[in-house]
């Protein structure tokens, strides 16, 4: 607890001095990034680094032990027709179905991933999240994707917020921690700065956009406010926090130009699925498609690809 | 003062929308007398492709409509049409037809919309059977559509033979792709504007116009498309369109007709774009009866 004051004191002076965000100048620059022009050999290795970023996901109340089981199968052969792809970096799932999913990614390099903290709603006391995150950690899970609580952070109460992140991070142990914010609840972009240099300085090994419940979900405006965050934290302290937008982003087009955006904001350093994560269940397909069009020159249909 | 008169843009028309082509090309083709007709798109692949994408995104509604729904809508396409015969015969005279062959183009091309129409809720009766088998099963067959056809329209023709190409195809649940007539496209984009206010989903019907030389290739190789329709009289370009469509063995069909014929039109345009489904259901063997469903 004490490691936690002194966090959070030192975040109540970062905190004064969150920026605020020019909107107007977020749209102008996140616009920009849309209109390079990625030749074909970059983008077939735009596309590939893409699909190993993908946090392969099913969150849903109807998932079963057989849908997972085909997703995690699904994580290891992506399109087994095309020789030389790299698999997804992780699957995420709801802690019921990380021992499943544990047991079916052994020894393939694929994580799992699991929600907790009473995803997606983050309405539950603090020892119910604490005891999830435990659950899920305890079966094995590598990531551990946690809520905020947005009723508390729009009602004021940072540092509820705050010591709910630490607390959550102490829960982890050695899983990594992704801090998801829930941007459209959020209202301004203002909001989601706040909210990304708490959970950085909370204790987030990665700061995340979205639970995929909620629109707008990941747009490249609020995707760009949080890199702003990471890389000035990055600044200040050198220490690198993680960034994974989720919902919404569905087309190569996009993940590309989320790329462009990571690498202009952050780096190259950023360019791994280490430190950069796509949360998305149908982006894999239509990568995968484009990587077939690429290969054979023709457009495909997704009648030939795995269901996603 | 006299007035200036600005030549049409006429535009494309993808998923229920008229955008321009993505490529931003155009072309101006001329009639016998070297009259520009219109500012036409020059369409691009990429066009091919999104009229491709919203043809498959529309399909599931359409076929899944019922029958006499489906006949609804193509009725309405008729009373849109006779609604704006007028634009259609200038648009056919300014492209070179008499004045008395406009009309009857027109009047044929609405007569075979609700002929179409009319056979939305019928074909399934006759195209479906039930099988006799000597097994206790039920065994039935029912037309199914295809998917996505590609409609290659014919060069000669630029309204009658369009209207008799893509009907009976979306008659039987299909959504369409069609490539108009090159060098006689204007009524096949106010085709698409009678379309687009009949109540025909969007993406049901997506009509491009251009160069097939250049978008027959992506259409028929595009892997998404199931079935491909040729009305032209071009065999190199036929024998091309076959060729690729080995790729996803797509069903490819070519009709040389004359369209402007009464009677050139028929059950059978509508049945060759159904896949058959045979259903083996088990029943119960009555003992000793004979016909035990």
């Amino acid at each position: 607890m004490k490691k936690n004051q002194d966090k959070k004191n030192r975040f109540q002076l970062e905190y004064l001095n969150s920026p605020a965000v020019d909107k107007v100048g977020v749209e102008e620059r996140v616009a920009r990034f849309q209109t390079r022009s990625i030749k074909d050999a970059s983008k077939m290795q735009g596309l590939k680094m893409a699909l190993n970023m993908i946090d392969l996901t099913t969150l849903e109340g109807k998932d079963t032990h057989g849908k997972v089981k085909q997703m995690c199968y699904k994580a290891q052969h992506l399109h087994d027709v095309l020789p030389g792809l790299p698999s997804v970096a992780a699957v995420c799932v709801y802690p019921s179905m990380v021992k499943i999913a544990k047991k079916e990614v052994a020894g393939s390099g694929v994580n799992v991933a699991s929600v907790s903290t009473a995803f997606p709603s983050g309405q539950a006391p603090l020892e119910v999240k604490i005891t999830d995150t435990k659950f899920a950690v305890d079966e094995g899970a590598d990531e551990i994707d946690m809520v905020i609580s947005r009723g508390k952070f729009l009602s004021g109460e940072y540092n509820y917020v705050f010591d709910e992140i630490a607390m959550i991070k102490e829960a982890c142990g050695k899983a990594r921690l992704k801090v998801i914010l829930e941007t459209g609840e959020l209202a301004t972009l203002d909001n989601v700065r706040k909210a990304s240099d708490l959970a950085i300085y909370a204790g987030a090994d990665f700061i995340k956009t979205s639970t995929g419940k909620i629109q707008p979900a990941a747009t490249m405006q609020v995707t760009y406010t949080m890199l702003m965050a990471i890389k000035d934290y990055y600044d200040k302290t050198g220490i690198m926090i993680g960034m994974k937008p989720a919902g919404g982003i569905s087309t190569s087009k996009l993940a590309l130009h989320n790329l462009v955006m990571v690498k202009e904001v952050l780096g190259s350093a950023w360019l791994t699925n280490e430190w950069f994560r796509f949360g998305a269940s149908s982006l894999a397909n239509d990568v995968l498609m484009q990587i077939m069009k690429a290969e054979t020159g023709v457009y495909q249909s997704s009648d030939y690809f795995s269901i996603d | 003062m006299e007035r200036l008169e600005v030549l049409k843009t006429y535009k494309i028309y993808i998923g229920g929308q008229f955008p321009r082509t993505e490529s931003g090309r155009y072309y101006m083709p001329v009639n016998k007398a070297g009259k520009a007709l219109g500012n036409i798109c020059l369409s691009s692949r990429k066009d091919v492709r999104n009229a491709v994408s919203a043809a498959r995104k529309a399909f599931g509604g359409w076929s899944e409509r019922t029958a006499f729904n489906r006949g609804q809508i193509l009725y309405r396409i008729a009373e849109m049409l006779e609604g704006r015969r007028s634009q259609f015969i200038e648009e056919l005279i300014l492209q070179g037809s008499t004045k008395k062959a406009a009309e009857e183009e027109v009047n044929l091309a609405i007569d075979r919309i609700v002929y179409y129409a009319g056979w939305c809720d019928k074909y399934q009766a006759i195209v479906s059977s039930v099988n006799p088998v000597a097994s206790s099963h039920f065994n039935f067959s029912v037309a199914e559509p295809m998917g996505v056809v590609g409609v290659v329209a014919p060069e000669n023709s630029s309204l009658i033979g369009l209207v008799s190409l893509v009907l009976p195809a979306i008659c039987g649940g299909n959504t369409v792709v069609v490539l108009a007539a090159e060098h006689l496209p204007l009524c096949a984009v106010t085709f698409a504007e009678v379309v687009n206010s009949s109540d025909v989903p969007g993406g049901v019907i997506n009509i491009l116009t251009g160069s097939n030389k250049e978008m027959n290739p992506t259409l028929s190789t595009h892997m998404d498309v199931n079935a491909l329709v040729y009305g032209g009289n071009d065999s190199a370009a036929l024998k091309e369109l076959q060729e690729n469509a080995v790729l996803n063995v797509k069903r490819v069909f070519a009709y040389s007709n004359n369209w402007a014929k009464a009677d050139a039109q028929g059950l059978h345009f509508v049945s060759d774009l159904q896949e058959i489904k045979t259903t083996w259901h088990p029943i119960e063997n009555i003992g000793g009866a004979t016909s035990s469903y």
